[in-house]
């Protein structure tokens, strides 16, 4: 799959235009593809951060946090990554709510875009939440601003927006709407991002009584259904991520056991990590 | 006496995941052949699911022409460096020999495996055999690169169609890549019986999952093929569905296989996928695939049980691959069931409570039901278990295409020319029948290559 095009969000955030016009065609949002950066590599999962039926493209926004995402960042345009499959999973079930509200945190933040803008051109009210750990982080601001009548940003640092977490305005507005001084009432928390900031944002939008949908991200192999390393429990029941998901209804998510699954090759990983470009 | 080619000693194989059993010598195998009675009735051939002519080929190797000998395989087989390696024989051609009245049939298998090997069998130009062309300019899609789908491809190209074979995955081969270890099945062997099929105009687009990347409707529509073959398999993991199954440590057969076979594991760090095997391992099952995960984990430094509810006699393992086992120092725990999945302060799997078991009344299947003993729970030690109880029909494309009629465990209905419900649309393999053998899908990606052919040219003839 070409690469047609690389830019920098900051030094660890990648976004990659790739040619892949059977993924374009079909893609929606919520969606991912599983990738093989370079012949010998592993296979990962990376959310389809937007498509160009027209082009044939889709776009892939990734953070530099090991060995397989170093290793497709070193790729350059006019490079091909090895495999890409997809679009797999679920794609986002959007109509029927009038009042959205969308977190998203680090490069999940990537990943919310298309839902965000799937649910603002079917008429929903969108307010989003980003947060980052400081300004030199934080991704699809304008893009963001376009598909959400508001838009919230909060750091780590405080070096842009308010300094705090995305719980905090979350927090600030879900507290109106129960004190009636919010004007509408949101039917739905979509958030996506680190297990713990899902984990925190579904603690208190669904103290609330609102419907929360979390997108996971467990390591994958084959990403259709056939290896199970993805599996996570939801309602008490095992749920193969990758084509029952990725996104669930978080009342139902045991985070905890998302969180040491994802641990589960964390010594192999600091292994592996600096020979990034070696494969 | 039957030969039984030389495998590689048992203190040496499992620090490498080389293949165990050696091919036949020449020599060895011109004895081997000679002790054929040719009988004109061929009951071998007859217990052949694809009907090989195996005296046939038997006799060109005792003439001392492997090659020919290959060329009477394929006659039948398009992929015999596979099945001579991974088809029961035993229950099959050899269970049917003259001499296995005596316990000695002619060992068929390795034959058949010392013709593919010795004549280096894909760079042998593909025989087509041209009075067989049908001359319809039509196309046709197969959808899985396992054992059903490659041999549906092949007969269809043989036959003169145009073919385009889509895979899920990197690479194919469906579980002769993922699931059958190096140990048993090299996967140079998998790529040379690949690239015969290839040679033979076969079309193979990995990386392209049916209903997702691409639909039926499409292939069927702009696409513009002819007909489908459905040969997605048996690729969906059963669970035991206890407590502590999803603690890290704890994989599925396929998980286990496919960071092994698919991705070679074993050479981590310098390939980029980790598997974590541990001091102890235990693996829950009695099949061929819990035998093959066992050997890996054996393979890969670790002290391994195999816990099986039943006894030895009812496993339904391959003997061959049992005695393998026992050689390399598995230990088998039989009438054993695991009850939960125990966790470390770390929460990291430690071991796996079980229970002891006694055989009851034979249950459906014939086998005598296994049943708890009371009070006879114990712990087996384990930082890393793998679960090899059975998979079911991969269920993605039927979810994706709600035309395809499903059945149980969500296997495709078929009728008896192997067609689905959506008209030109076939299926067959595992996916069909439930988890199988290799040959048995082989023999379904013959059959409805044929009823492919036969469908094609009735559309013909009415149009």
């Amino acid at each position: 799959m070409l690469i047609i095009s690389k830019t920098y969000y900051s030094p660890e955030v990648v976004r990659m235009e790739v040619e892949a016009p059977e993924v374009a065609a079909k893609a929606a949002a919520g969606q991912f593809v599983i990738l093989i950066p370079k012949e010998g590599g592993e296979r990962i999962p990376l959310t389809i951060a937007d498509w160009n039926k027209d082009r044939g493209t889709i776009t892939l926004i990734f953070q530099k946090v090991g060995f397989s995402t170093n290793t497709l960042s070193f790729l350059e345009p006019g490079d091909n990554i090895a495999h890409l499959l997809g679009p797999l999973g679920k794609p986002t079930h959007i109509n029927g709510y009038s009042e959205v509200i969308c977190v998203g945190g680090g490069v999940g933040i990537a990943e919310l875009y298309p839902v965000a803008r799937a649910f603002y051109k079917a008429g929903s009210r969108v307010t989003s939440i980003l947060g980052a750990r400081s300004r030199g982080l934080l991704i699809l601001e304008d893009a963001m601003r376009e598909v959400s009548k508001e838009l919230i940003i909060v750091t780590d640092d405080g070096s842009y927006g308010s300094k705090g977490l995305v719980t905090d305005p979350l927090k600030g507005i879900l507290s109106s709407v129960e004190n009636s001084t919010h004007n509408v009432y949101p039917e739905l928390v979509y958030a996506i991002g680190p297990v713990a900031m899902m984990q925190a944002v579904a603690g208190l939008s669904l103290g609330y009584g609102i419907k929360t949908i979390v997108s996971l991200n467990p390591i994958m192999v084959d990403g259709t259904g056939m290896c199970g390393a993805c599996r996570c429990t939801v309602h008490g029941k095992t749920a193969f991520a990758c084509v029952e998901g990725p996104e669930f209804d978080a009342s139902g998510v045991d985070f905890e056991e998302l969180k040491t699954r994802l641990k589960t090759y964390r010594r192999k990983e600091i292994r592996i990590n600096d020979k990034a470009g070696q494969l | 006496m039957r030969l039984k080619p030389a495998r590689e000693p048992s203190s040496s194989r499992i620090n490498n995941f080389s293949e165990v059993t050696r091919v036949f010598s020449p020599q060895e195998a011109l004895v081997e052949a000679s002790r054929c009675l040719q009988c004109k009735n061929a009951p071998c051939s007859k217990g052949c699911p694809v009907n090989i002519d195996i005296p046939g080929f038997i006799k060109l190797i005792k003439e001392g022409k492997p090659a020919e000998a290959l060329a009477k395989i394929k006659e039948r087989n398009s992929l015999p460096g596979i099945c001579g390696r991974v088809c029961p024989q035993e229950e099959q051609c050899e269970k049917a020999c003259v001499l296995n009245k005596n316990g000695e049939p002619v060992n068929i298998g390795a034959l058949e495996r010392f013709a593919a090997d010795s004549a280096a069998c894909a760079k042998m130009p593909p025989m087509i055999e041209k009075d067989k062309k049908t001359g319809l300019a039509l196309s046709v899609a197969v959808i899985g690169s396992g054992p059903a789908g490659l041999t549906c491809a092949a007969e269809l190209a043989k036959s003169g169609y145009t073919v385009e074979l889509f895979e899920s995955l990197h690479l194919p081969g469906g579980v002769l890549s993922y699931g059958i270890p190096e140990f048993r099945l090299p996967k140079k062997i998998v790529a040379d019986e690949v690239a015969y099929v290839r040679g033979l105009g076969v079309k193979i687009s990995p990386d392209t999952l049916a209903g997702y990347t691409i639909s039926l409707e499409e292939l069927l529509g702009k696409r513009g093929f002819s007909a489908v073959f459905i040969a997605s398999g048996a690729g969906l993991p059963q669970f035991l569905g206890i407590k502590g199954e999803n603690l890290p440590g704890v994989y599925s057969a396929n998980e286990f296989l496919c960071r092994i076979n698919l991705m070679k594991a074993y050479e981590f760090p310098t390939l980029a996928t980790p598997v974590n095997v541990a001091e102890e391992t235990i693996v829950v099952g009695g099949g061929n695939v819990a035998l093959d995960c066992a050997r890996c984990a054996r393979r890969l430094g670790s002290r391994v049980s195999l816990v099986y509810r039943r006894t030895e006699a009812e496993m339904p393992a391959r003997r061959e691959e049992v005695e393998n086992a026992v050689e390399e120092g598995i230990k088998f725990c039989f009438l054993t069931q695991p009850l939960e999945f125990l966790a470390d302060s770390q929460g990291l799997l430690s071991g796996v409570k079980c229970i002891k078991m006694q055989l009851g009344e034979p249950d459906d299947s014939g086998r005598r039901r296994p049943l708890a003993l009371p009070g006879s729970e114990f712990i087996i030690n384990a930082g890393t278990a793998v679960v090899a109880v059975g998979q079911n029909p991969n269920p993605l494309l039927a979810k994706a295409c709600p035309g395809l009629k499903t059945g149980p465990h969500g296997t495709l209905v078929t009728d008896d020319a192997l067609m689905t419900s959506i008209p030109g649309v076939f299926a067959g393999g595992d996916i069909v029948s439930g988890a199988a053998t290799v040959i048995s899908a082989m023999a379904a990606g013959k059959k409805g290559a044929a009823a492919i052919d036969a469908y094609l040219k009735e559309l013909k003839h009415e149009a």
